[in-house]
């Protein structure tokens, strides 16, 4: 860059003809650690395996009629009374193959902790915008309800209000949101209130651009960084805090099983050394979870200024 | 718009002078105030000696900017220059006082004619790398806003932003990139190309070259006063340094802590400067014929604006400074044609 400084007016910038864009930076940047990459991995069978869990599991667990009782709790590696199929990780107690039950179970968890990951960030992120640009009133109004939700704590209030709201899928979606947009409206509003005082957000005003497209088109972008990293993070809470709610038996129906539920199912044979019930859908959503973390983790590193070099 | 000389000369200043007003302040204020928080209320409760803070950025000033001519607006750092750009500029509003612009207040016009009015104005920033959104590619930075207000289609987008960059010096070849792959000239131009893009007639350039290198100012000049000519612009060409305004202004117009101190045109500035801040700021100047210096440089620090000196706000500095000055705001009046001051040296003589 330096070189080109002295050159006349039609002026040549001197980098290479591939142009560097951001996310090409970013990527290289990401790849340096191994382990990251190594989560990323993990983490991307895991949600193959999710998506494709019907045409990829040996048994639909759901599907009561392919259930057999008498199959019931049988140790990993058993062959089913028919024998057709091997269970691989065992069974429970309603003779449901457990490596079926745990493909189902992840898709369960991801989708609620993806969904409500998303839901909750496109409106932490949008009030947290609002509450930097518009400042005055409309700040402290929203960083008040921020405060409040982030004072209580996040299972506490999620058991109420699906104590309220009852069981089911959406309604843990719909709970999990609501413990979780404060997150990332305090992270979004820190970033923006340092951006927007930046002199780029006076020349969109200054063309008369109007406001959403300034506050979207133009802040947004510039508080992406720390809010994909709040996210990533927030993805992996969410699952863990569902699979908690379901442990607690205030999640997902019975019907269909997440990890949590799946784990709280086999609990009770825990010391009757009938483990694999809770233990192999335990280790799955352990891996879920380190491997968004890892993700997270060195996305956190690339993405924060302050740790450039 | 032709009707106007854009050939610079005491003849065409003369001829500015009976323009219209592009813009026009009067007795415009801008107040900063930072409340005090929670805990601050308590300790004011106790008895600590907080309290608001309130800056006065820009105090009661006059200004006209006339078709066709360049204002230079001088001033020391922190005196409000940039605060004054932007209030011109619409993207901060006056907390006193009122803007007419082409004659008709600014804050009484509708949406449509808000918005053109604001298009007609634009800024060209001090932080050439702060000014550019980093995350835009630069035929977005310069292309958006025309195709916003439909200045141009999609069709023709790609030859009118490659039209905007040819025209502020740059190769179209490179639109593609991101600003961080600029050196600080070129983001100016960028910045440039932005402005001009949106085809405006009147534009604040707040010390648009001040962080560039010398021999890349001069070229960014040069790059100002060719488009003036090819455009037919008019411009407030803020400073802090009175030799870079001086080749370039036909009006100068010198501000101390908020408030215009001293306003004429340019060679009478040079020549006959009046007011005792503008002479210091004078003596600053490296200049070729070397002045008669009555005093070296400026003596003092700035005051902070948090607690301006009462009465002539240049008093704790200044040489001539007597009894009525610590007491009396003086008054800009009219001390030659065209030739304003405010200081009360100049009733004393009188
Ligand atoms: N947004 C703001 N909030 C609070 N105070 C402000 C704000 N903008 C400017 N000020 C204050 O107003 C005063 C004038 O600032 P301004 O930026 O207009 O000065 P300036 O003449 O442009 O200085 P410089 O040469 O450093 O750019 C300063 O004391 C500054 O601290
Ligand atoms: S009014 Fe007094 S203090 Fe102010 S500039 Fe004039 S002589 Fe100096
Ligand atoms: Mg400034």
């Amino acid at each position: 860059m330096s070189a080109s400084t002295a050159s006349p007016a039609a002026t040549t910038p001197a980098r290479a003809p591939k142009v560097e864009t951001p996310w090409r930076r970013f990527v290289s940047e990401f790849c340096e650690s191994k382990l990251a990459l190594a989560g990323l991995i993990v983490f991307a069978i895991i949600v193959f395996i999710a998506i494709f869990a019907p045409w990829l599991s040996p048994q639909n667990p759901y599907d009561l009629a392919q259930l057999d009782i008498m199959d019931g709790r049988l140790e990993p590696g058993a062959r089913d009374g028919a024998d057709t199929m091997t269970y691989w990780l065992g069974t429970d107690d309603q003779g449901r193959d457990m490596l079926s039950g745990i493909m189902y179970g992840l898709r369960i968890s991801l989708l609620v902790g993806a969904g409500s990951a998303i839901i909750a960030c496109a409106v932490g992120a949008s009030l947290g915008l609002l509450a930097a640009y518009a400042g005055g009133r409309t700040d402290t109004v929203i960083m008040r309800l921020v405060d409040l939700q982030l004072s209580f704590p996040t299972i506490l209030a999620a058991l109420m209000i699906l104590a309220f709201l009852g069981k089911g899928i959406f309604n843990v979606v719909i709970a999990l949101v609501i413990v979780e947009w404060a997150y990332y409206a305090r992270t979004v509003r820190g970033t923006a209130l340092v951006e927007r005082r930046r002199e780029y957000i006076e020349a969109a005003q200054c063309l008369a651009l109007p406001t959403r497209r300034v506050i979207f088109r133009h802040l947004l972008p510039n508080c992406l960084p720390p809010l994909i990293v709040v996210a990533t993070m927030q993805i992996a809470r969410a699952i863990a805090l569902e699979a908690t709610l379901s442990f607690l038996g205030l999640g997902v129906p019975i019907t269909e099983p997440s990890l949590g539920l799946l784990i709280s199912n086999g609990y009770e044979y825990m010391l009757s050394g009938k483990y694999w019930i809770s233990f192999y859908p335990g280790i799955a959503l352990l891996i879920t979870i380190v491997s968004i973390n890892l993700v997270g983790d060195q996305m956190r590193d690339v993405l924060n200024p302050r740790l450039k070099k | 718009m032709s009707t106007t000389s854009t050939v610079r000369s005491a003849a065409s200043v003369a001829a500015g002078e009976a323009a219209a007003p592009i813009i026009e302040l009067r007795n415009v204020s801008k107040r900063f105030s930072k409340k005090l928080d929670f805990a601050g209320k308590i300790a004011q409760k106790l008895g600590a000696p907080v309290k608001d803070e309130t800056v006065h950025a820009v105090d009661g000033v006059d200004l006209v900017v006339r078709k066709g001519e360049v204002v230079g607006l001088v001033g020391e750092s922190g005196c409000g220059k940039s605060t004054l750009g932007r209030m011109v500029a619409g993207i901060m509003p006056a907390s006193g006082g009122e803007i007419f612009w082409h004659g008709r207040p600014l804050n009484s016009l509708s949406g449509a004619e808000a918005r053109h009015a604001k298009l007609q104005t634009q800024m060209i920033f001090q932080d050439p790398y702060a000014s550019l959104n980093p995350r835009m590619r630069v035929a977005d930075i310069v292309g958006e806003a025309p195709l916003v207000h439909g200045l141009t289609r999609r069709a023709e987008w790609d030859a009118y932003v490659d039209n905007q960059m040819r025209r502020a010096g740059l190769d179209p070849a490179f639109k593609r990139r991101y600003p961080h792959q600029f050196s600080g000239g070129q983001r100016q131009r960028i910045g440039i190309a932005r402005a001009l893009a949106v085809q405006p007639e009147f534009i604040v350039c707040d010390e648009a070259v001040a962080a560039l290198d010398v021999s890349i100012q001069a070229q960014i000049l040069n790059l100002f006063m060719e488009l003036r000519q090819e455009l037919n612009l008019t411009y407030l060409f803020i400073s802090h340094d009175l030799g870079v305004v001086e080749h370039l202004s036909d009006r100068v117009v010198i501000m101390y802590l908020g408030r215009v101190v001293e306003e004429a045109p340019a060679e009478e500035i040079f020549a006959r400067a009046n007011h005792p801040y503008t002479q210091a700021l004078l003596a600053e100047v490296p200049r070729i014929e070397a002045r008669k210096k009555s005093f070296a440089g400026i003596k003092g620090e700035i005051p902070s604006p948090l607690a301006p000196p009462p009465g002539c706000h240049f008093h704790p500095r200044c040489p001539h400074a007597f009894d009525r000055c610590r007491v009396e705001r003086p008054a800009l009046k009219e001390i030659a044609p065209g030739h304003k001051s405010a200081c009360h040296l100049n009733d004393k003589v009188a």
